[in-house]
């Protein structure tokens, strides 16, 4: 009889290869190695920016000298060497392009193969993309339409040019240069990432959508992403990636600042796959990420993400509830498998009166992997009337990975009323049994069993998000088990 | 239909089942009684193919094929269902969705194309109704929080989707109020025809008073001691297992 045991199951998801296990040999315009104030100012000079942008990131550049790596987060890993990186890479075909034909046909070759090519992204999903590979935006599509609602969404260097009051208004305030040692670098070095405005009282007519790929060996990638959503907008923004697969390590630190000024909303969703490394534990994506929005009078912020990816994963996206009534939502699951390490989570700055948080988080770890839940939960001490409901769960497959929840809570109002709920469970053999006398193999029983598990937070994300999210929680689990 | 032979199994190294000899023809009803840990629930569990438990002697022969190598769910999809005494939670899976992916996935195997959505509803509309369930409880995640009555009645509804060959039941009678138990044996006999079988496995007589059995098989440490008609049943009812037990000690 073919017996599945827990020990078998241990043992194919270690044979798990990384889908999208490829790698496109595109003739890149690369610096060299190392980082120094010379570097700064040939990255900014390379850019056409203006002086005070360079200032800017040499501000940075300053502070990040002094400052050291973190160590509180619970991962291990070979820390990156800065001086064996090279800062920054384009594709060294026009950096713009009017028409998918001007593509470098490879790279459509690695689109097509992600099966998320531009072409049809367009014509399918009605999605405006702004695609970032290898630091430089080689296509932006709907600018047009969103152009009429006088909606700005375009690549952060084209910003600094074509928009310089919006960005040095907003750049660095929500995230400081002097933030955090990966913010403080991503501030200095950042290559490229996405701007986004949203005028007075409008509604984006479509989901906002940027696929950031890693492509290039040994390249970090900093992406710096600024959203603002003016007083009474709405917008939705979809965040999607994979990489591909290479046996040596690639850092990544982004930094995401977003702004929603009074009543306006933002629900920013993001779906990440980046390369987690060999079953071994070998190579893998090091995403190091800042993610904070601010939020005043009556704003929303909603953070929903999906990370299945990396090799190490440190982030929390955060909301500072500066207004009074204003909302901040995290949902978020997380999966690790074979040695893959997540450390994330969430903060919740209440610092408006009324004001509302709620976090959902979903841990799914298989292999040997270690899922860590790290939440804050700060209430100052004119936030009266603050409420925060959190609920952290953990699915387990196997006994050699690992679950653990952090929350911190610093309430300094004592109206404040916090609420928190944990569980921890297992893929049961009951489960599965149950499923298999159903007809369900023991495959499909896990992928059933980790969708319902993630269902709260799958139900937030758009409808086409959710379909893709979906699929990929099947890749990195059920693909190991078949 | 089924044929069992001199099944012995056994879970971690303690034996549970026997000898076992039992045979089961299509049209025919058998009902298995006896006393707690007696191995009712672990002999259905063997037919249906849990793997924790080892068969250490003897075959279970399912329309003239040895099903000892094969998988659970390749016994579901011969038409093999398990209603079971314990049925467990899946938390966010909706009746609905683990029944579309349960009739998707044995459709599969067959080489058959998904079910459209649109057969889908009219079969889910059919079947609930025949269980009198309310449709919104359908869309509840499976098992959870179902009551013990919602539960039972529930695995019947899931036979009913699937359309089995052979039905086991696993003590469905507990936890049911008198009118569910008589929709839940209503439902069991609408389905019953001269093609498929179904083997009850209870305490009481009450169920069988519904669900009328052709034989009735006393199961005692792991062995069937004793078989006879429905009468035996009501036997059982009024004394009880303890004249088998001398019986068979003696
Ligand atoms: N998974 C198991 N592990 C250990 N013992 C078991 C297991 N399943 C059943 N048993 C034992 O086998 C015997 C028969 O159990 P069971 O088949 O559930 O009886 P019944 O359904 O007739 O009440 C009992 O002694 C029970 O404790
Ligand atoms: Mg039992």
């Amino acid at each position: 009889m073919s017996k599945y045991t827990e020990d078998d199951l241990r043992e194919e998801l270690k044979t798990k290869e990384y889908e999208y296990g490829f790698y496109t040999d595109i003739a890149s315009d690369t610096f060299p190695i190392g980082l120094n104030e010379d570097i700064v100012r040939a990255i900014s000079l390379k850019k056409g920016e203006p002086e005070w942008m360079t200032n800017w990131r040499l501000e940075a550049f300053k502070a990040w000298k002094e400052m050291t790596e973190p160590e509180w987060a619970n991962v291990n890993y070979v820390k990156p060497d800065f001086q064996a990186i090279s800062y920054y890479s384009a594709p060294n075909s026009k950096p713009k392009y009017d028409s998918l034909d001007e593509v470098d046909p490879e790279l459509l070759a690695t689109f097509a193969k992600l099966g998320i090519s531009l072409d049809e992204q367009k014509k399918l999903t009605g999605v405006a993309m702004d695609v970032v590979v290898d630091s430089v935006s080689v296509a932006t599509s709907f600018k047009k339409t969103l152009g009429e609602k006088g909606i700005i969404f375009c690549s952060i260097s084209e910003a600094i040019k074509e928009h310089p009051e919006l960005v040095k208004k907003y750049i660095g305030t929500i995230v400081p240069q002097r933030d955090n040692f990966y913010a403080a670098l991503n501030s200095a070095v950042f290559s490229d990432g996405s701007f986004c405005y949203i005028p007075k009282g409008v509604r984006c007519p479509m989901e906002l959508s940027t696929y950031f790929r890693i492509n290039q060996a040994g390249t970090g990638q900093f992406e710096r992403t600024l959203l603002i959503a003016d007083e009474g907008s709405y917008v939705s923004y979809l965040e999607g990636c994979t990489a591909p697969s290479r046996d040596e390590n690639q850092l990544h630190a982004a930094v995401v600042e977003l702004i929603a000024l009074d009543d306006a909303e933002i629900k920013y969703s993001t779906v990440q796959n980046w390369y987690p490394g060999n079953s071994e534990g070998k190579g893998g994506v090091y995403n190091f990420v800042t993610k904070r929005g601010l939020c005043e009078k009556n704003a929303k912020i909603s953070w929903t993400q999906v990370e299945t990816g990396s090799a190490v994963t440190w982030k929390y996206p955060s909301c500072v509830l500066k207004g009074d009534n204003s909302v901040g939502e995290f949902y978020s699951i997380a999966v690790t498998n074979n040695f893959q390490q997540a450390d994330t989570g969430t903060k919740m700055v209440h610092l408006g009166k009324n004001t509302k948080s709620t976090i959902i988080s979903k841990g799914i770890s298989a292999g040997k992997s270690q899922n860590s839940y790290r939440g804050l939960v700060k209430i100052s001490p004119n936030a009266d009337n603050a409420r925060n409901f959190s609920q952290c769960d953990s699915l387990l497959m196997g006994n050699e990975c690992g679950a653990h929840t952090f929350p911190y809570i610093e309430a300094k109002n004592k109206t404040a009323k916090i609420e928190h709920e944990a569980t921890t469970s297992k893929i049961g053999e009951d489960q599965i049994f149950y499923c298999n006398q159903r007809g369900i193999d023991t495959e499909k029983a896990i992928a059933l069993i980790v969708n319902g598990f993630s269902k709260d937070v799958l139900n937030k994300l758009p409808m086409e998000f959710a379909v893709e999210a979906q699929k990929l929680l099947e890749i990195s689990l059920e693909g190991s088990v078949g | 239909m089924l044929k069992i032979e001199n099944l012995h199994a056994s879970v971690e190294d303690k034996g549970i089942l026997k000898g076992i000899n039992l045979e089961i023809k299509a049209g025919e009803v058998h009902a298995i009684m006896g006393p707690n840990g007696s191995g009712k629930s672990t002999l259905a569990s063997v037919i249906a193919g849990k793997e924790e438990y080892e068969v250490t002697k003897g075959n279970i022969v399912f329309n003239g094929e040895d099903i000892e190598d094969l998988a659970a769910e390749e016994r579901a999809h011969k038409g093999i269902f398990l209603s079971f005494q314990y049925p467990v939670e899946i938390p966010g899976v909706s009746v609905t969705n683990f029944m579309k992916t349960a009739i998707n996935e044995t459709r599969k195997a067959k080489g058959l194309e998904d079910m459209p959505a649109k057969d889908m509803l009219k079969l889910i509309r059919e079947k609930s109704e025949l269980l009198e369930i309310d449709r919104k409880f359908l869309s509840r995640s499976l098992n959870e929080g179902f009551s013990g009555g919602e539960k039972k009645r529930n695995e019947i509804f899931q036979m009913a989707m699937l359309e089995p060959q052979l039905a086991i039941l696993d003590e469905t009678d507990s936890g049911l109020d008198i009118d569910a138990l008589r929709i839940v044996a209503n439902g069991v006999n609408k389905l019953k025809s001269k093609d498929n079988a179904v083997l009850v496995i209870t305490h009481y007589q009450r169920l069988l008073d519904y669900i009328v059995p052709d034989f009735v098989h006393v199961l005692y440490n792991g062995r069937i001691v004793k078989s006879g008609g429905k009468e035996l049943a009501h036997e059982l009812e009024e004394k009880g297992y303890d004249w088998i037990k001398e019986e068979v000690n003696a």
